[in-house]
């Protein structure tokens, strides 16, 4: 309306009169459409913005409370549960002494599966043919094969080989163990899972390395920085940050996959819970116990890969988001000064 | 004298796309040259045959005397392993289009990497180092800081005292100002100016027709993978005398 009515006041006037003419009779001819408009504009900025609301978000969180609560009522009321049997084998000494072998694996497994999956996934991105073949080998065999077979195939080596002799291919030979000696149970448990663990880190790897911009490499080259140093220092940093969600998933399902090797006898946490309500048939709670055990660990790995990533994320953003722990101290710091939580400073 | 890079007959095919065509240059220590041409000229490539970043299917590559990725046996050349190559590099510079900045690494940190690890070179003789190369580049101040945090300009500076770092007999620009924002070219060209007052060798692929004509020794212009002409800055740039090099310079100026 306002933007018509200056020409109009130019139309209307016969001669096309100089610019001071058609502009302070227009503004004075039509002080009434003028102020209203104005007026409404400045009420505009004043009105009070209010965040968009989902109500079913609270029908939602009603219904979940109400969920949660019927099963925590069950786990305090159902006799079933058997909480005093649980509160019985939660902390002995054969429970903890299998979670120990349990993390054993765990750890053990991670280590060598992912310093053998390092160098499969360089060798797959090798400019070399015949380093390329044999990673992809590699992976398609580890990847082909049932773990439970593999980890049987290696408990029951002695059966195919009795010994194991150094000396030339069809020669003579120089030495020899017995393949019992040189591994037992355990060890073809450590064996078989880091085998089977460092074919899916070649490709967890190879996918990190892929992601780091091709420009790196080549600056890393330019720079005249050694093949190694590029692999180690420029590339893989930058690529873990791909790498480390799905290593984690890797971490964590090989944890509760340990109890796999339950099958070669090996008192890992389930073998042991199994044996124990083997004996005294109280099924649930000694499951519980398991359960419980692997919640809490697998909830320290969570924690840990949080922060893990963290520390990879540097240089990533312009100031990382403060931790939930540093949250939590500065909401308890702005109790005591008037100042409400701040943002994090730029950490590092 | 030899020349600080000698390029005979060299000659760069991809597929059937012949992108360098028996090209013959000479660039005297000391000297600036700027090559210009059209996209696609091929002056990318040439630039990367110069630290071996491409591979030149004949003729050979001299930096200051020395033959760069090959090995001459009888009349034949053999490549050189990654490892020869590798420590040819370190005595080139080379400054990326695209910055290629670490960016998981301090400006500091990206400085003092390639000195030490490429050259062997002592950690805190070249910390020391590395901070005056920043402050040569107007960036004392940004050390510690991570290459996001810094604007493209500054990134580029960053990216110079890094090749700077390697004390390098030549260095190589490729595009240095091409990704930047109009109002921050002038502080990347400013510091390249003063390096070549100081008499390094520079090889500089650039659009800046006014950066060529003010500091240029020479000016190689190229197409389609060939010299077309080379000479000061005022004739190639102000009296051209081939038509493909006029027909050029009407386009950019």
């Amino acid at each position: 309306m306002s933007t018509t009515s200056p020409a109009r006041t130019l139309a209307a006037s016969p001669v096309p009169g100089p610019a001071h003419r058609a502009n302070p009779p227009g503004a004075a001819s039509e002080p009434t459409t003028e102020r209203p408009t104005h007026r409404g504009v400045e009420k505009a900025t004043a009105l009070t913005v209010v965040p968009r609301r989902n109500r079913w978000t609270w029908l939602g969180v009603a219904v979940v409370i109400v969920l949660v609560a019927m099963f925590v009522n069950g786990l305090a009321t159902n006799p079933g549960w058997d909480w005093p049997t649980f509160g019985r084998y939660f902390a002995t000494e054969t429970i903890i002494r299998a979670l120990g072998t349990t993390i054993q694996l765990t750890v053990l497994g991670t280590v060598a599966g992912f310093a053998l999956g390092v160098v499969l996934a360089a060798m797959r991105l090798s400019a070399n043919a015949f380093l390329r073949t044999v990673a992809w080998g590699y992976i398609w065999a580890f990847r082909s094969i049932p773990l439970i077979v593999q980890l049987l195939f290696w408990f029951n080596i002695a059966y195919l080989y009795q010994t194991i002799s150094f000396g030339l291919p069809f020669g003579p030979s120089f030495g020899s163990v017995s393949t019992n000696d040189l591994f037992g149970a355990l060890g073809a448990a450590v064996l078989g899972l880091a085998l089977h663990q460092a074919a899916y880190a070649a490709e967890i790897i190879r996918g990190g390395i892929l992601s780091v911009d091709e420009g790196q490499r080549e600056a890393a080259a330019a720079l005249g920085i050694p093949r190694r140093r590029q692999l180690f220092r420029i590339v893989l940093p930058q690529a873990m940050r791909s790498i480390l969600p799905n290593a984690a998933n890797e971490v964590i399902s090989l944890f509760k996959g340990t109890s796999i090797v339950s099958v070669l006898a090996i008192p890992e946490l389930f073998y042991q819970v199994q044996v124990i309500y083997g004996r005294n048939s109280r099924v649930v709670p000694l499951l519980l116990v398991a359960t419980v055990w692997y919640i809490i660990l697998t909830t320290l790995l969570t924690v840990g890969q949080y922060y893990v990533e963290r520390h990879f994320a540097r240089g990533s953003a312009r100031s990382l988001p403060p931790t939930p722990l540093q949250r939590l101290r500065s909401r308890w710091a702005g109790f005591g000064a008037q100042a409400g939580p701040r943002p994090q400073e730029v950490v590092r | 004298m030899t020349a600080a890079v000698d390029l005979r007959q060299v000659t760069k095919s991809f597929g059937a796309h012949r992108v360098l065509d028996d090209i013959d240059l000479e660039l005297a220590e000391g000297t600036v040259t700027v090559v210009l041409g059209p996209s696609g000229s091929g002056k990318s490539t040439l630039l990367r045959t110069i630290n071996h970043l491409e591979k030149i299917d004949r003729g050979q590559v001299r930096v200051g005397g020395t033959l760069i990725g090959y090995r001459q046996v009888g009349d034949k050349l053999h490549e050189l392993s990654e490892r020869e190559v590798l420590r040819q590099r370190s005595r080139i510079g080379f400054v990326f289009q695209s910055f290629n900045l670490f960016p998981h690494l301090t400006a500091l940190e990206n400085v003092v990497e390639a000195p030490t690890s490429a050259q062997g070179r002592d950690r805190a003789d070249v910390a020391t180092e590395a901070l005056a190369l920043l402050a040569r580049v107007g960036l004392a101040d940004k050390a510690g800081a991570y290459p996001r945090q810094l604007s493209g300009g500054q990134q580029q500076r960053v990216a110079i005292a890094r090749a700077l770092a390697l004390q390098p007999d030549v260095i190589l620009f490729d595009e240095p100002t091409s990704a930047l924002d109009p109002e921050l070219v002038g502080e990347v060209l400013a510091v390249i100016k003063e390096l070549a007052r100081d008499g390094v060798t520079l090889v500089v692929v650039t659009h800046e027709i006014g950066f060529a004509r003010e500091v240029a020794d020479t000016v190689v212009f190229l197409d389609e993978g060939r010299v077309v002409e080379q000479g000061p800055p005022s004739r190639v740039i102000d009296h051209p005398t081939e038509e493909r090099t006029r027909a050029f310079l009407e386009r950019v100026l």
